[in-house]
């Protein structure tokens, strides 16, 4: 027999509640964006309903005469560059910090951690300087060389996460086979960590989508944009906002990720705590 | 040894791209040093002995706080209700989750271009219902954006709606990680609901509440996304930032030292909320 650990009346209305709250936005940019000009801007209509026929008019002009495509092709190019580089440096920087003993790899582990923490608002102003420096500002490359310096600290926590998991007699088995350890490395560890690796790819690319502050310091140029600062700063001409093409660019954007992300979230959580306790 | 060879190349990129633009910013923070021109002279602490007497910085300093921590006393608040309203299986619980994790997953700057539309001064839906139900005065409605109180109100609105989903996550991740007989034992003792919660299973997961809601301080402290899309630290900077601030300051202003400076104000704040949660973190491993 279990016993009953709280009653579940209250449940229902918190979770409508908050559920309302954070959804709300999404089903609003979702309703604006088939609504026709008139209909939006008519005080007298019901804002929640369609007054007049709905339209695909905000979508075509968005993929028709906007840079929206080609701002998603820019974060498509930068995202798959970051991931890259992040990988390269990443997984070799946590499997070494997994398989190192005793408290130095515990205190480097950490060190990569709080490098996580350092703000891009404290760093955009020299970086700035910096991807002047070597000819890359306005251009893509800025975002590929400074993006890795948030997704690498934030991946190499996780994936040491993942690696501490995996037996070390898994290893030493494969060296005694006869494997180096290159080989045991890529033959063994790699396969086994193989859904860690690529949870580790996805989150990389969900937060190159989200950056603003280096996106928006370091690229002056519409056709350089990526879509985070493409559509708030760009899609704006003036000061008229085309809210139907808007929140149709918001939403195109947004709703795959949340999907990959949801599909994700459980390894993630599972990384996470595995980083944090040892 | 190999195995530290291994962490040479991280290691390597992240010195190269944050520790020295790191020290970049301490350096250009005594300098009087402009986009416009290459020349540059040491000025000691002149910058921020200004910045320090600027009544727009010591506005944006208060902001920073007032937003970073009212919007974290909230999210925790919020996030404890989600996450115990959520901790039983229920049908539909995975689209519930798809939903409520959306405002942290989605671009910032898009979600917050959807509250732009939200809080417009003529086509608010916020107002319209407000005046449906005879709340407001239609000819007059509330400037969600351009009244200083309200503009407060919004910003720190949007930071929470930012914020809860990644608290809330966490927090069930904690509470999933309680054993199942302990609240439950102290239901069989007799322990209510708010006893059970609030004396038993709340008090177990403190450290990883904790450790959530410092990691939240720090993304709202240095976020600068959210303000300057819906106010661009307006109406007369009752919304600005210290990251708002340092951006206007540095990049539109051309002001590099300046902008450094204010930035450098970030850093205090970030390190105490870090070194905090490593002591958080270390004292939960003792127990």
């Amino acid at each position: 027999m279990r016993a009953r650990v709280a009653g579940g009346a209250w449940r229902l209305p918190v979770v409508l509640l908050f559920g309302i709250f954070l959804s709300f936005p999404f089903y609003w940019m979702l309703i604006t964006s088939f609504k026709r000009t008139g209909d939006l801007y008519d005080l007298q209509n019901n804002p929640f309903l369609f007054n007049e026929r709905p339209t695909l008019d905000h979508w075509r002009l968005l993929f028709r005469e906007t840079l929206y495509l080609r701002w998603l092709g820019n974060t498509a190019f930068v995202g798959v560059l970051v991931v890259a580089i992040t990988l390269a440096l990443a997984v070799p920087a946590a499997y070494s910090l997994a398989r190192l003993a005793g408290r130095w790899g515990e205190r480097a582990g950490i060190a990569m951690f709080l490098m996580y923490l350092v703000p891009p608002s404290l760093l955009f102003i020299p970086l700035s300087r910096v991807v002047a420096a070597l000819g890359l500002q306005d251009t893509l490359w800025s975002l590929v060389l400074v993006y890795p310096t948030f997704t690498v600290p934030f991946s190499t926590w996780l994936l040491m996460g993942f690696f501490k998991s995996i037996p070390r007699d898994l290893e030493d088995a494969a060296l005694v086979d006869g494997f180096t350890r290159v080989a045991a490395f890529w033959r063994v560890v790699v396969p086994i960590a193989f859904s860690g690796i690529l949870t580790v790819a996805i989150f990389s690319f969900t937060l190159v989508l989200q950056e603003f502050v280096y996106a928006l310091t370091f690229i002056s140029s519409a056709s350089q944009q990526t879509v985070g600062v493409g559509v708030p700063i760009f899609l704006v001409r003036g000061d008229v906002y085309y809210w139907g093409s808007l929140m149709a660019a918001c939403l195109f954007a947004s709703v795959p990720v949340a999907i990959l992300y949801n599909v994700f979230l459980d390894r993630f959580i599972a990384g996470l705590t595995a980083g944090a306790v040892k | 040894m190999a195995g530290a060879l291994l962490l040479l190349p991280a290691t390597f990129y992240i010195f190269a791209l944050v520790g020295v633009p790191f020290l970049l910013a301490i350096f250009y923070g005594v300098t009087d040093i402009k986009v416009a021109s290459d020349g540059y002279e040491i000025v000691g602490a002149r910058n921020f002995r200004g910045i320090l007497a600027s009544p727009t910085f010591r506005l944006a300093l208060r902001n920073s706080f007032l937003f970073a921590v009212s919007s974290q006393v909230l999210v925790i608040a919020c996030a404890t209700a989600l996450a115990l309203a959520l901790q039983e299986p229920f049908r539909g619980r995975r689209a519930v989750r798809f939903l409520i994790l959306l405002p942290w997953v989605a671009p910032i700057s898009l979600g917050a271009i959807g509250w732009k539309w939200i809080l417009d001064s003529i086509y608010s839906v916020i107002n319209w219902v407000l005046a449906a139900a005879g709340l407001v005065n239609p000819m007059e409605p509330p400037m969600w954006l351009g009244e200083p109180g309200l503009a407060m109100v919004s910003v720190v609105t949007v930071h929470v709606w930012r914020m809860l989903p990644f608290a809330t996550v966490v927090l069930l991740a904690g509470l999933t990680s309680i054993p199942r007989d302990i609240p439950e034992a102290a239901a069989v003792d007799g322990a209510g609901f708010w006893r059970t919660h609030f004396g038993v299973t709340l008090p177990m997961i403190r450290p990883i509440v904790l450790v959530a809601s410092l990691f939240g301080i720090i993304f709202t402290f240095t976020d600068m996304a959210v303000v300057y899309i819906l106010t661009r630290g307006g109406p007369h900077d009752a919304t600005q930032v210290l990251p708002s601030l340092a951006f206007f300051t540095g990049i539109l202003g051309g002001d590099l030292a300046g902008g450094a400076a204010i930035s450098l104000f970030l850093f205090p704040m970030l390190l105490a909320a870090a070194l905090l949660m490593l002591r958080v973190a270390r004292r939960s491993e003792v127990t």
